[in-house]
């Protein structure tokens, strides 16, 4: 009887195993974003006097950057809306006043028509100045109107002696428009003043730099860059947070841009639903030469001030941003339990040289996501197995008394009589 | 007959144990980064497109490109960019990331350049590096960096106040920490490989968390959806333990009901009829 019944419980534990597995639950599905508006992008091109060079590749710069924009918008994703600007192209004068307005929308911003677009490209000749600053404002102004994503190229192969504005400032306040626009530099054999220029907006607006040497490197940098503004990301939502959480917006799942200035903090709010859990992240960017040694804090707290739940990174040396995540599940309670309200606090403890404009702030950005997911942990790890030579000895002595004791049960009523 | 009962017994044991073995290891093989990724060949041109590995990186967190693991992703760039990629992992999976950074022969460098390779979890936190070269310090004269990180393992579940790795998304950062300014934005080029081993068994935990993965970047999942890790030796330790048990009470069984002599005429025919005594007379 017993050796009968212990097969069929095996076999029974083997299906029970399998069924809990079968029963694991099913992955969270998230919302796909669904139609992107277009992305616009402007091609930037410097069209100064020095651009007449014959250094690339034996040709001369103007003559390589042509033939790169012919690739560029022979390959343009259709969808992309193109435009072209630009600087220097028109005042061959001594007159710097003049020269440094200079700057002209080549081919407008909307829907690629390929053949005049490579007409009005060709008429191109090396003139004059080198107006960056007036040339970026412009092209972010072109770039205006629309929910896609905004980014300029920008290919120039001097830096902007105009003055008095640094084009660096003027990127950084392009950026922070909250317009989210990317601008790239491309710099044709550049000097160290140049380079410093170009990456530094570059980097105020998230963008790249590159040093072009050679005419294949410029097209296929442009076409990398310009097919870079068909990602499908989510945009973010501008939002600006306070000084406390009783004035603090409030927030919902999505992702939120603001701007902090140095070692500034900044409230949020959150309604978390019981059962579900908040997930935050926030990204702190330096657009900016800042000094070594930085941090960023993002905390969880009670609408009473106490803290749930904290997260801080910090670094030194080069970095793009800094990040830091916290994550709160909010115990599963009675339906008519209102939502708790989390504040969010995020604080930075980055710092500048005494030269370095403190304004607009470092760009902040805030991932929110609100998720169900348990708050405790089950009793079991891995369905419930075990694993070393202690569980074997504990099942193999199991056995044996429960063995022992059958034996005994079945000598003793074979000794009285007993048949059943 | 009860030495057949026995082999039945035990040969239904190993029968269960096998065929859950069978029903587990396609599981397990799905599971396995090292596999190809199988393509079928009726897809259309758009989704095998997407199964190709990416050959651009994003620039920040937002627009990290999505690479599936065992994928090489590679990316052409310029020295300074941040370059960022983002993959799943899953419960129980030791996630080692390799990286390689490669200058092209015709720029000139000027002096030496630290490349760095960082990853983040899902909510952005930085991870530590169990070994691995993180870090590294390329000559002005090599043509290739390479980097290397294995994470700790992904675990089910931990406690909201610890940054233990969850399964989720997982971000790639490559990054020149510091260069020659001269150097500044030289093309380069970058490949990048995430890849998993090992098997839950060992460092298994309570519980479970909701895959760690924004709503608002790309819907990443493995291969065979978020279903955890199936394969661990704890299968054989718990099924020889109860094979162990089976055939300690077996045995145990036996001895203490001592031997049955299954030829005694105790329960058949007519009872035998007790002798009289020797002597017993009249």
């Amino acid at each position: 009887m017993i050796m009968r019944k212990l097969p069929a419980a095996a076999a029974a534990c083997g299906l029970l195993a399998l069924l809990a597995c079968g029963l694991l639950p099913p992955t969270a599905a998230a919302d796909e974003p669904t139609a992107q508006p277009a992305p616009k992008v402007e091609l930037v091109l410097d069209v100064s006097g020095s651009m007449r060079a014959r250094d690339i590749d034996g040709q001369s710069r103007m003559s390589a950057a042509k033939q790169a924009f012919d690739d560029v918008l022979d390959s343009t994703p259709p969808d992309v809306q193109l435009g072209i600007r630009t600087l220097g192209a028109d005042y061959p004068g001594n007159d710097r006043k003049t020269g440094c307005k200079d700057t002209r929308r080549l081919y407008p911003v909307g829907p690629l028509n390929r053949t005049e677009a490579k007409a009005a490209v060709a008429t191109l000749a090396p003139t004059g100045w080198t107006p960056i600053g007036p040339a970026l404002r412009a092209a972010a102004d072109d770039l205006k109107g629309g929910d896609g994503t905004r980014r300029m190229v920008l290919i120039t192969d001097g830096e902007d002696t105009c003055g008095p504005t640094n084009p660096c400032d003027v990127a950084r306040d392009i950026a922070a428009q909250g317009i989210h626009l990317v601008i790239d530099t491309l710099g044709l054999i550049p000097d160290a003043t140049t380079r410093n220029q170009l990456s530094c907006i570059a980097g105020a607006t998230g963008g790249t730099y590159t040093t072009v040497q050679h005419r294949q490197q410029l097209t296929s940098k442009v076409k990398q860059l310009v097919g870079r503004s068909d990602e499908h990301t989510v945009t973010p939502v501008a939002t600006q947070g306070a000084a406390a959480c009783d004035t603090a917006p409030e927030l919902r799942q999505g992702l939120y841009t603001d701007r902090e200035t140095f070692s500034e903090n900044r409230w949020y709010r959150v309604q978390v639903p019981p059962g579900q859990e908040l997930r935050a992240a926030v990204t702190v960017s330096d657009d900016r030469a800042v000094n070594a040694g930085y941090g960023v804090l993002l905390r969880g707290v009670t609408v009473h001030g106490r803290e749930i739940v904290r997260d801080d990174e910090g670094g030194s040396g080069r970095t793009d941003a800094v990040s830091a995540g916290i994550r709160y599940p909010k115990p599963a309670a009675d339906s008519g339990t209102p939502p708790e309200t989390v504040c969010l606090q995020v604080g930075n403890s980055f710092s500048a040289p005494a030269s370095v404009k403190t304004t607009p702030g470092l760009p902040v950005e805030l991932s929110i996501d609100l998720v169900k997911s348990p708050d405790k942990p089950s009793d079991v790890a891995f369905f419930g197995l075990g694993r070393g030579w202690w569980l074997l000895g504990l099942l193999t002595v199991t056995g044996g008394v429960a063995g022992l004791l059958s034996g005994w049960i079945a000598r003793w009523r074979l000794n009285t009589g007993r048949t059943v | 007959m009860r030495t057949p009962k026995l082999l039945t017994a035990a040969g239904l044991l190993a029968a269960t144990g096998l065929a859950g073995l069978a029903v587990l290891a396609p599981v397990a093989r799905a599971d396995d980064p090292g596999t190809a990724t199988p393509t079928t060949p009726g897809a259309s041109a758009s989704a095998s497109a997407s199964d190709a590995p990416p050959t651009e990186a994003g620039t920040n967190f937002r627009t990290a490109t999505p690479v599936k693991q065992g994928q090489q992703a590679t990316a052409s760039a310029s020295a300074g960019d941040y370059l960022y990629w983002t993959f799943p992992a899953d419960t129980g999976q030791n996630v080692t990331v390799k990286a390689t950074v490669s200058f092209p022969s015709g720029a000139v460098r000027h002096g030496p350049s630290t490349w760095q390779i960082d990853v983040y979890d899902g909510l952005r936190r930085r991870q530590a590096c169990r070994y691995g070269m993180q870090t590294r310090t390329a000559a002005a004269d090599v043509t290739t960096v390479e980097l290397a990180c294995t994470l700790r393992t992904v675990r089910a579940w931990a406690e909201p106040w610890a940054n233990d790795p969850l399964r989720g998304a997982y971000y790639l950062r490559l990054a020149v920490l510091d260069l020659p300014q001269t150097d500044l934005g030289l093309p380069v080029q970058a490949a990048v490989t995430a890849t998993a081993h090992g098997t839950a068994g060992e460092t298994a935990v309570d519980g479970s968390v909701a895959p760690v993965v924004t709503a608002n970047g790309p819907d990443l999942a493995p291969d065979g959806g978020w279903a955890g890790t199936w394969w661990s030796p704890r299968w054989l330790w718990t099924g020889g333990g109860g094979l162990l048990a089976v055939l300690a009470a077996l045995g145990a069984h036996r001895l203490a009901r001592g031997p049955v002599r299954l030829s005694a005429p105790r329960y058949s025919g007519e009872p035998v009829r007790p002798r009289e005594p020797a002597g017993y007379s009249g």
